[in-house]
């Protein structure tokens, strides 16, 4: 299957603004379509690796980014994102258009993919066991994230969208590049030194913000699901001493509820399977300064009871 | 010509061939039934059929999430009406529901995947007020806080203006009659609150009878401005019809409730449209009594030529250059339907030159 790194640039491009390419995310198929030169770019720099399918191929999500025709055009230009050519968000400023298009995506996936409980968390996996990152933004998630992904050896399954499939109460991976804000971006510039980092893109709604690349071997895998076997909700504190208190299940079930998506929406279900995910996980908070002390403590966590 | 009938007109009418689609069929189907509304109806028809296996893993995929969101729906209508039929209990008054949570509650076809906004139900004019106490007591507020508005629902609406939960923010529609009492035609409620069914199980609370359901979305089809949902709602009628054409004398009845309630007009729109865009069977003598209302050879070429169009998914792809035409035309028609020419160009002023002075803040 080709891959977007097996079109040269202008290819890319030209099919972007083109007829648009169908890109496959995992279990998600998104046909994106636009003339938008810095979206082009973001697009082969951070999914290179990921295969396109052909043009007569189902897609799951249609998405566009456009420049809407206003006077503003000449003055501040500025980006709009299409679901099937309804525009779902407020316009952004042009250079926002790599961000958008993230956002979208996630929009698309955590509005529909009704099949999975949604929780807004990160989920890596090592030998077969799933780590979830929960988290209200600012608690460090994405950087924990990167820096497991990026030195820690785990395999990315997603950055923000943990989907938990009902039936099976198995996570089904979504990588795709990790969202790093502000201080972040630096600090993972320099904590993984190869990281593949797009351009910063300053005053969004989140502030700075830059995408690292998903590991090629996370991509690979994407297939692959994993078994939930720890649940910790970080929160970065400058100084802190490394501390991983044990959660009682039932603090935990709340606080995941808490960051799901479409819990209330799943109703009964919703509600099983995240009982399921406890039940089967072991869980913490943790509070950490220290991104070395924070993977070490990661690589000891206790095997979850069987 | 109006554009080529589009893929989800066929599957709705001949479900059996969705099997035979190609992925790229797929990707053009679900999205015209996205923006027709239509997608979890879509679910519940191939499942129905029991045709969900025979179509592509992604294709099933997306149907089921939309599966989901059609449960969902149906539990929250019926909690919602337990809410509603709590709140006006001690008034000790028929409660009749209308559309969507009419099918909801009666278990009809078109309630399966059917998504709707707000719950209307209908109850006789002299008790509109006590009605409307009783859920502001139960925590509704109106949602027209504009003077101009509260007169307009008031004085010439046949519904108090709509009223939303402080909490839950669900919306009610509560209605005394299903026509505005400006439009020209006016089916006498007390008709239909006196044919009224009891909704088995759920004290208090009652349906119009069949041919009055039908008669009712129809008359709601094709008085309506905005055709957004035209397709999912002639769905509706073409899957009542389905379900109660095959009882004794219900197109004898249809016919007679027609002529009873003046409303053969949209009744001969709905049948026509049903039968040319679903194939929707109509028994020939019941489509010869229900001629009655046909317009004029001329009205009716433009009539076709105005709904083939407004009644296709509003997708690009069952689109002409005619489309935005159409249901511009169609619109003002529906204005002009519902309210007498000079009434409506008061209105239409109002709303254009004074109401947004109104509502900035003083």
């Amino acid at each position: 299957m080709l891959n977007v790194g097996s079109l040269a640039r202008a290819e890319l491009a030209a099919q972007l603004a083109g007829a648009g390419i169908r890109l496959r995310t995992g279990a998600f198929t998104t046909c994106l379509h636009s003339a938008i030169p810095s979206l082009a770019e973001g697009i082969a720099l951070l999914y290179a690796d990921y295969p396109l399918l052909a043009a007569d191929d189902f897609a799951d999500f249609h998405l566009q980014l456009v420049r809407p025709l206003n006077a503003r055009r000449w003055i501040k230009p500025q980006v709009k994102l299409l679901y099937d050519r309804r525009s779902i968000f407020k316009p952004l400023p042009l250079d926002q258009a790599f961000p958008m298009f993230e956002w979208g995506l996630n929009w698309c996936v955590s509005s529909r993919a009704n099949r999975y409980l949604i929780v807004h968390a990160a989920v890596v996996e090592k030998g077969g066991r799933a780590l979830i990152l929960p988290a209200p933004p600012g608690s460090g998630k994405s950087t924990l994230c990167a820096a497991l992904v990026g030195r820690g050896g785990w395999r990315l399954l997603s950055d923000e969208l943990t989907l938990l499939r009902l039936d099976d109460g198995l996570l089904h991976p979504l990588p795709r590049p990790v969202s790093l804000k502000n201080a972040s971006i630096e600090i993972i510039a320099r904590y993984v030194p190869q990281a593949v980092m797009s351009r910063p893109v300053t005053d969004t709604v989140k502030g700075t913000v830059a995408h690292m690349r998903a590991p090629a071997a996370s991509i690979a895998r994407s297939g692959e699901t994993a078994r939930p076997a720890w649940v910790v909700f970080p929160r970065y504190e400058a100084g802190a001493a490394t501390a991983l208190e044990p959660l009682a299940p039932a603090h935990a079930f709340m606080q995941l509820a808490q960051n799901c998506f479409n819990y209330s929406l799943l109703g009964a279900h919703g509600f099983t399977a995240l009982g399921g995910l406890v039940e089967r996980s072991l869980s913490y908070n943790f509070r950490y300064s220290l991104l070395d002390e924070a993977l070490d403590a990661f690589d000891r966590l206790p095997p979850p009871p069987l | 010509m109006p554009p080529a009938p589009p893929l989800l007109l066929t599957v709705l009418r001949h479900p059996e061939q969705a099997g035979a689609l190609t992925p790229a069929d797929w990707d053009l189907l679900l999205r015209q039934a996205g923006s027709a509304n239509l997608m979890a109806a879509l679910h519940a028809l191939l499942q129905a059929r029991g045709l969900l296996a025979t179509i592509p893993a992604a294709a099933r995929e997306q149907l089921d999430w939309a599966g989901v969101l059609g449960e969902r729906h149906r539990q929250a209508v019926r909690w919602e009406v337990r809410r509603i039929r709590l709140a006006l209990r001690d008034l000790g008054i028929p409660i009749i529901l209308l559309k969507g949570a009419a099918y909801t509650l009666a278990g009809l076809p078109p309630a399966q995947g059917r998504l709707f906004s707000d719950i209307d139900i209908l109850v006789a004019e002299s008790d509109l007020d006590q009605v409307e106490a009783a859920l502001m007591l139960a925590g509704w507020a109106s949602t027209h806080h504009d003077a101009y508005d509260q007169r307009y629902y008031r004085e010439w609406m046949h519904e108090l203006p709509p009223m939303q939960h402080m909490r839950r923010e669900s919306l009610i529609d509560v209605h005394h009659a299903i026509l505005p009492r400006t439009a020209a035609l006016q089916p006498d409620p007390r008709l239909l609150r006196a044919a009224a069914v009891a909704l088995p199980g759920e004290a208090g609370l009652l349906t119009f009878a069949p041919a009055d359901m039908v008669l009712h979305s129809a008359t709601h089809l094709f008085h309506d401005g905005e055709l957004n949902n035209g397709l999912r709602d002639l769905a509706d009628i073409h899957g009542l019809l389905l379900h109660f054409g095959g009882q004794p004398g219900f197109w004898d009845q249809l016919a007679q409730r027609a002529v009873q309630l003046h409303l053969q007009r949209p009744l001969f729109y709905a049948l026509r449209y049903c039968q040319r865009l679903l194939a929707t069977p109509v028994p020939a003598g019941a489509s010869a009594a229900c001629d009655s209302g046909r317009p004029g050879a001329a009205l009716l070429a433009l009539m076709d030529a105005l709904f083939a169009r407004a009644l296709l998914p509003d997708h690009p792809s069952c689109q002409d250059a005619f489309t935005p035409a159409a249901r511009f035309l169609l619109y003002l028609r529906a204005n002009w339907l519902r309210m007498p020419p000079l009434l409506l160009a008061r209105h239409l002023f109002h709303k254009a030159f004074l109401s947004p002075r109104e509502a900035a803040p003083a």
